[in-house]
């Protein structure tokens, strides 16, 4: 770093390091426990974007690991250790990912991380985790096409999202579409999820004519056109909209769709990426009737999710987080956030260690009872979650009515069959 | 005499209807729970032999006011909000035990049941005795469309209606009804007449048949009632087109107008003008929030006091920033663009510790939902909604206002005298520092307004300024430096353009062209639209 510093400038340089490093021990570890910890502590990264434009979703997840470690702290710790979590920002910026896993695995030595929201992030942080053998644990859906042994996917592959929610708009009770709208943000998951879909859609006979697909850019907040377009096109026939739309372009979209005039009734729209913390900032009432699929749902009646939603508001208030100390609210995400750090530790506890391919044997198997009322299973081999698929539907309240779900909870495919290419690949990460 | 009309009513319902009897309580139960085939078949019947009691239990369905108590009783909320209920079989209010509301269960609606009740709601208010309730009611039995049942009481309702303009819409909804009838005869008969229907949904309804019909003759007379609908619809839709990019330039106005000051005027490269509407759009949060604590009898008139609070917030905000910041980076141009980016990065945190990272919901007052139909005889389909409508006559008050302020008022002469010419200025007594602050407040208080707009059409969160900084600055930049006219026809320009493309290459690529193109004509033409003429550009 220093080169040859003349002799009077040295104290200052030394003093301006010494801040340096005070500040970013400061944002890098703001939350961390006492040093006197130290030793007998497990450390756990929590890499999501804390400033930025994910922001908005990521947030909460932060918030989420904290309650669940300040939660397996009260009850003793794993392997009679603390957990300890190392708190870093990588600031919605998708390159820094990669730079503070790496940083959370070779200086603060963490047992493992959760973290991640986009695509891209994951992207970004792969690559590290595969080379300093980290193990990161990631809550959001996705679009598959992926598999990687130092990973754990908590969050829904596309058949455990897209395709049973197209195969209810089918159905007599989802309106019998015929026709289709692909509406996305122009990213990888939209791109990736609606190619998906097109190739399910064809396999059920729907002409390519009828199907009608389109991108936005991020932010994009003027949606008059589309919707117009949307309008144009349902008059050839029931038609039903697939919205990928990410982010708080959501809001400004379906502000449009309720000045159009576009009900719920003739023109459904689904999305993936719009649960209870999306429709937050959004006047519901003219939404009534519009779809969202997940796997989990704040409106889930039973008693896993009443103790896991009074756990949160406590924990919301407590901590005097912003807008949830008012209005404590659960999504999908923060449910794949909790089953995830919950199943590292009964893995941690079953391989009695925290040796990453320990654990990662230990995860195979592991059962939890999920706040979306079923027995979570992570998969023998494939590192993604067995999960329950809900169809809800927006309430006036900004809550979601469960009008559909799965019988049992469906296994996750993150090899697309409706990808060509994918046929052969095994159902598991290949072992390096 | 609205009583009376009530009492005709009833009776007529009666003589409608001699079958009629009260709603019983497993009737009622039947169609709030159950599979949805069942529910539907239930409101079916209850439809085919209505009383006073079943209008009301439907409606209520539909407003989703209906509770199941615990004993499988089916409860209405007498209002929204979910106060007293009464017994849906036989209106006798209830009361409930204070711990009761817990255990009352939701009845759940699909799609398909909305679509059920809208209908029958529809085919309920057929017999009503007003004129607009009929009319309404028959075109929504249009657009429900093909139900062989319904003809019936299509039939009864044309035998006994009057008017001419509500018979023609009856006429059009037995016609809808017919059109999926196993006789081609009438298949045929109603595919014709559906031509003279100018609704937008008639054309899914025809679109629909289309794909079904296997008779050749019907066939042909489907294809041409479809072309004769689309053709009325084509215009409608041509200037539908043409009112998006309308809208949007109002938008891209409003965004520019306070910009044209501060930059374009003062020579002020302000990257936190973003941030001054962010201010201005919070500021209308906060009023609305005000208005629903304190007078929520008001709600719908917050904008009234939510327009000159965001337009004082950001002024306040803005005169601080160029007392305390931006007045001592007068003519350096890459310092101020730097302090004023640092500042919008404070402006944002700010906003973020104060109200969070979330974004903040803004919900319009009731008169700028939905959409205004204009010509609807002339041209079907064409409608325009109500908050963009708004915004457009907004846009060219808002334009209007400034105009005057700076050709007509004695603070414009002041602030032009001052961005020609500075010393000369200040030697005819000019006070040239308070301008300043006077001009970068109003530009400032022109953001909060833009905000204020901006807050009805998306989000409001700290972010909101960053997502129009970039096009405010090529609306300022295109029309030329220092040019109102220049700003209003670059943004018209730039908003006809982006919605014209988008609606052809698609929203992603229009951005890029645009963008493109606008970097092609600033090399070619770096003063912009229109140049200021005159000693004062070299200076």
């Amino acid at each position: 770093m220093s080169s040859h510093p003349s002799k009077s400038l040295r104290p200052q340089r030394r003093h301006a390091l010494k801040t340096l490093a005070v500040a970013g021990a400061l944002t890098g570890l703001n939350l961390a426990a006492l040093p006197a910890f130290a030793a007998d502590t497990i450390k756990v990264g929590v890499l999501h974007s804390l400033s930025g434009t994910m922001a908005i979703s990521e947030t909460v997840l932060k918030d989420t690991v904290l309650m669940a470690i300040d939660e397996i702290n009260a009850k003793g710790g794993v392997l009679g250790k603390k957990l300890e979590p190392v708190i870093v920002d990588p600031a919605s910026n998708w390159p820094l990912f990669a730079e503070k896993t790496r940083q959370l695995l070779t200086q603060d030595k963490v047992a493992v991380i959760f973290g991640c929201w986009t695509s891209v992030s994951r992207k970004s942080v792969l690559p590290v985790v595969e080379e300093l053998n980290g193990l990161l644990f990631y809550p959001v859906q996705y679009e598959g096409e992926e598999l990687s042994k130092n990973v754990f996917y908590t969050g829904a592959a596309p058949n455990q999202q897209a395709i049973p929610a197209v195969d209810y708009l089918m159905s007599k009770d989802g309106g019998g579409a015929k026709r289709w709208v692909l509406l996305g943000t122009d990213y990888v998951y939209p791109r990736t999820t609606n190619k998906i879909l097109r190739a399910y859609l064809k396999s059920k006979g729907v002409k390519d004519s009828d199907i009608d697909e389109k991108y936005t850019p991020f932010g994009h907040s003027d949606y008059q056109t589309i919707v117009a377009d949307i309008k144009k096109f349902s008059a050839g026939g029931k038609t039903a909209v697939v919205s990928t739309i990410n982010g708080d372009s959501n809001v400004p979209f379906y502000k449009e769709l309720g000045n159009a005039g576009l009900k719920a009734k003739d023109v459904p729209v689904v999305a993936f990426s719009v649960g209870e913390e999306e429709l937050r900032g959004v006047d519901t009432k003219p939404l009534v009737g519009h779809l969202a699929a997940w796997n989990y749902f704040m409106s889930i009646k039973n008693p896993t999710n009443d103790a896991f939603i009074k756990k949160w508001s406590t924990y919301a208030k407590a901590k005097n987080l912003p807008g949830h100390k008012d209005k404590p609210l659960t999504n999908d995400p923060m449910e794949a956030t909790y089953i995830g750090i919950n199943m590292w530790k009964q893995a941690v506890e079953k391989a009695k260690s925290t040796d990453t391919d320990k654990v990662i044997a230990a995860m195979a198997g592991q059962t939890f009872s999920a706040p979306s009322g079923i027995t979570s299973k992570m998969d023998e081999k494939n590192h993604h979650l067995h999960k329950s698929v809900f169809i809800g539907e927006i309430r006036a309240d900004g809550q979601f009515n469960v009008v559909w779900k799965t019988p049992a909870p469906v296994k996750a495919k993150p090899w697309s069959p409706y990808i060509a290419g994918n046929e052969g690949k095994p159902d598991e990460p290949a072992k390096k | 005499m609205r009583r009376a009309l009530l009492l005709g009513w009833i009776l007529a319902l009666c003589g409608l209807a001699p079958l009629a009897h009260a709603l019983t309580q497993p009737q009622a139960l039947s169609v709030a729970q159950g599979e949805t085939d069942d529910r539907i078949a239930a409101i079916g019947k209850l439809v085919a032999a209505p009383d006073e009691r079943t209008a009301v239990l439907l409606q209520a369905l539909s407003d989703e006011r209906v509770k199941l108590g615990p004993d499988q009783r089916v409860l209405i909320a007498t209002d929204a909000g979910g106060g007293p209920f009464v017994d849906a079989a036989t209106g006798a209010a209830v009361t409930l035990p204070p711990d009761a509301s817990s255990s009352l269960e939701d009845v759940m609606l699909n799609n398909r049941l909305r679509g059920e009740l809208d209908g029958a709601l529809a085919a309920l208010h057929l017999s009503s005795a007003d004129k607009a309730e009929r009319l309404a009611a028959a075109k929504a039995l249009m657009d429900a469309g093909g139900d062989d049942a319904r003809v019936a009481l299509l039939d009864t309702a044309i035998a006994k209606e009057q008017d001419a303009t509500v018979l023609g819409a009856l006429k059009l909804a037995r016609a809808a009804a017919l059109a999926a009838s196993p006789e081609a005869a009438k298949r045929l008969a109603a595919a014709k007449l559906l031509g003279e229907s100018h609704s937008p949904e008639t054309r899914l309804l025809l679109n629909q048949r289309l794909s079904d019909e296997q008779d050749p003759e019907v066939r042909r007379a489907l294809q041409r009632s479809l072309r004769a609908v689309e053709d009325t619809l084509a215009w409608g839709e041509r200037l539908g087109a043409l009112f998006t990019g309308i809208s949007l330039a109002s938008i891209l106005l409003l965004v520019a107008l306070g910009l044209a000051i501060t930059y374009g005027l003062m020579g002020v490269i302000n990257m936190a003008h973003g941030e001054l509407m962010m201010i201005g759009a919070y500021a209308t949060y906060l009023v609305q929030v005000a208005f629903r604590q304190w007078l929520p009898g008001w709600f719908d008139a917050y904008l009234i006091v939510a327009m000159p609070a965001a337009f004082l917030a950001s002024a306040l905000v803005g005169a601080a920033l160029e007392r305390t910041v931006i007045r001592w980076l007068y003519g350096r141009p890459l310092e101020t663009l730097l302090a004023t980016w640092g500042l919008s990065l404070v402006l944002m945190q700010a906003v973020r510790s104060l109200f969070g990272a979330q974004n903040v919901a803004v919900e319009s007052p009731s008169w700028m939902g939905g959409s205004l139909a204009l010509l609807p005889g002339l041209m079907p389909g064409f409608a325009l909604p109500a908050n963009r409508l708004v915004i457009i006559v907004f846009a060219l008050v808002v334009l209007g206002g400034m105009s005057l302020l700076i050709a007509r008022t004695r603070l414009g002469l002041f602030v032009r005298a001052v961005t020609q010419n500075r010393p000369i200025a200040s030697c005819m007594g000019v006070p040239t520092a308070r301008v300043d602050t006077y001009a970068f407040a109003l530009g400032s208080g022109l953001a909060g307004l833009a905000g204020c707009a901006l807050s009805q059409v998306g989000n409001v969160g700290p972010d909101l300024g960053q997502s129009y900084i970039v096009d405010a600055f090529m609306v300022v930049v295109l029309g030329g430096v220092g040019q109102l006219a220049g700003t209003v026809l670059a943004a018209l320009g730039l908003g006809l353009a982006n919605k014209a493309l988008e609606g052809v290459v698609g929203a992603v690529l229009a951005k890029i062209a645009v963008l493109l193109f606008i970097i092609v004509f600033i090399q070619k033409r770096p003063q912009g639209l229109f140049a200021v003429k005159g000693r004062a550009q070299e200076s």
